[in-house]
């Protein structure tokens, strides 16, 4: 139902996608792994139409969106990788944003503390105000208000980084439970393995400006591809050079 | 030997080009205005922060402005014996040009710069393309607003300093120039008329406009960065108050030279 075809985009010399392929199916969980840098938030950046890539196509249900009103974007919801939270309302506004411009805006502050709750947040949370929360709790924020009005394709950037280790079980379990239960079909970006095997029904590997390998969870311990093996084992030696 | 051309023929293309992006995002900003959704508390917060309290700065420019024209005037007259057109020049200068100008650069430095590095800052920290995925156009969620409440609010600024103003001339010319109170007050209301004062108010709503547009318009462009957010913050303020004076003799020679 996504479809990327041939991406190119580059900042001025900086040419930071070089023919991305990939394609995600209705409702699976595609996670996106790859070194610090390589173009996976532009990636997600690209799809959503907040930059507009240089060349190649991106086809949502068989429709290219490059440079088209940004109207699909009513089916999306994203997590940012830095939060992106509006500083100027409380937390509960922030998660029910676009519940507060919709029909449902009566439920908007009910639906906002369950979903707050979802991501393991206190309704006491709800009346403050972004600055006033740890950088975990931003990101979770975060995290609910792209799920707050239950969209069918939702993008997660790095949704597990700055959290402890239970919280980030407590936030995979969400995001798998969101794909499992409701269908909808997500792409998390994420350097953390565990998450990686909790979260992915399908793993794609960004290097060097394309897709350097893209296959079922299941394959990943098993495939020869050297990439791979050195990014999945954290190991220094490889094709992967450590200074980029 | 071209060289000196060349660049002079570069900046004078950049600064064109700058003028044609600033233009074209004004009338975006004017076609946003006429078509739904309208955000309605945004506007009465902008409202807010734009007109309300700015009227602490506004009043206190206007007062001393007042007193110290009323000083001018009465000893610049002096010397021509005409020492009793203080109440009626106070009041035309105030209400044409002093109140209008000064007012205006008063709430450009307050407004343009806070309005620049809000929305600079939701640039640099990605919440503009967090308005954008949720639906919302940052035209006219951030924009609109904004430029709508200053058009509409500094010309009330400019009656309110106007007034402030003619007061300030008042006290000193009651208190320190020894002008009958009546009197004072007869002769600033005897020669003033409408259009003294509204051709103020429409200066203060052009004014304003620009203002809010300069904030809105570094800010939107803001570099990436703290370094990026002062930036189009001083921008803002230098290019919101160059063209409060150029708009403002543009004004009057299409108002008054006839
Ligand atoms: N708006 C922009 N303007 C210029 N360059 C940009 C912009 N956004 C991203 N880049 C560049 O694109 C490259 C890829 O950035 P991106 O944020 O996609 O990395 P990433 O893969 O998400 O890395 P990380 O894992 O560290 O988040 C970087 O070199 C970055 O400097
Ligand atoms: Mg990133």
């Amino acid at each position: 139902m996504i479809e990327l075809k041939d991406v190119h985009k580059a900042f001025g010399p900086n040419k930071v996608l070089a023919g991305v392929d990939l394609k995600v199916e209705r409702g699976t969980s595609t996670v996106i792994i790859g070194g610090s840098g390589t173009g996976k938030s532009v990636s997600l950046k690209c799809i959503l139409g907040l930059i507009r890539p240089d060349s190649g196509q991106i086809l949502l249900d068989g429709t290219d969106i490059i440079g088209q009103p940004s109207d699909f974007l009513d089916r999306f919801g994203m997590l940012f990788q830095g939060g992106a939270l509006f500083d100027s309302l409380p937390v509960w506004q922030n998660v029910a944003f676009r519940l507060l411009r919709s029909p449902r805006k009566a439920e908007a502050r009910d639906i906002a503390i369950a979903k707050l709750r979802r991501v393991g947040l206190k309704p006491e949370v709800a009346d403050r105000y972004p600055a006033e929360l740890s950088g975990g709790m931003q990101k979770r924020v975060g995290l609910a208000r792209a799920i707050a009005a239950d969209p069918d394709i939702i993008f997660f950037d790095e949704p597990t980084t700055g959290l402890d280790p239970i919280m980030a079980v407590v936030i995979n379990d969400l995001i798998r439970e969101i794909v499992t239960e409701i269908g909808a079909t997500t792409i998390t970006i994420t350097h953390d393995m565990s998450s990686v095997r909790a979260i992915a029904d399908r793993v794609a590997m960004l290097h060097a400006g394309r897709i350097q390998w893209e296959g079922p969870i299941g394959d990943l311990d098993t495939t020869e591809d050297a990439y791979i093996r050195q990014f999945v084992g954290g190991l220094a030696e490889g094709p992967i050079e450590a200074i980029r | 030997m071209l060289a000196p051309l060349a660049a002079l023929g570069r900046g004078t293309l950049a600064a064109l080009a700058g003028l044609g992006h600033v233009v074209l995002f004004a009338l975006s900003t004017i076609q946003h205005m006429l078509t739904p959704p309208f955000y309605a508390k945004e506007l009465a917060q902008a409202s807010l922060m734009i007109g309300y309290f700015s009227l602490p700065v506004v009043g206190l420019t206007a007062l001393f402005t007042g007193g110290a024209l009323a000083l001018q005037i009465y000893s610049g007259g002096a010397r021509f014996n005409a020492e009793a057109v203080v109440p009626t020049i106070v009041a035309i200068g105030m209400v044409r040009e002093l109140g209008p100008v000064l007012g205006g650069l008063m709430v450009a430095a307050r407004v343009a710069s806070s309005i620049a590095a809000e929305i600079g800052t939701m640039k640099v920290t990605e919440q503009i393309d967090a308005l954008v995925t949720l639906s919302t156009h940052p035209m006219k969620y951030l924009t609109v607003p904004r430029v709508l409440a200053a058009t509409l609010t500094v010309p009330v600024l400019v009656a309110v300093g106007d007034s402030i103003g003619i007061f300030g001339g008042y006290l000193v010319g009651t208190g320190r120039l020894g002008f009958n109170s009546a009197a004072y007050l007869t002769n600033t209301m005897q020669f003033l008329e409408f259009w003294d004062i509204a051709s103020g108010l429409v200066k203060g709503a052009v004014f304003g406009f620009l203002i809010a547009l300069m904030g809105c318009y570094y800010g939107m462009n803001s570099g990436r960065g703290a370094q990026g957010v002062g930036a189009a913050t001083k921008s803002a303020v230098v290019a919101a108050s160059v063209l409060i004076l150029a708009s403002n003799y543009v004004l009057t020679e299409v108002f008054f030279a006839a």
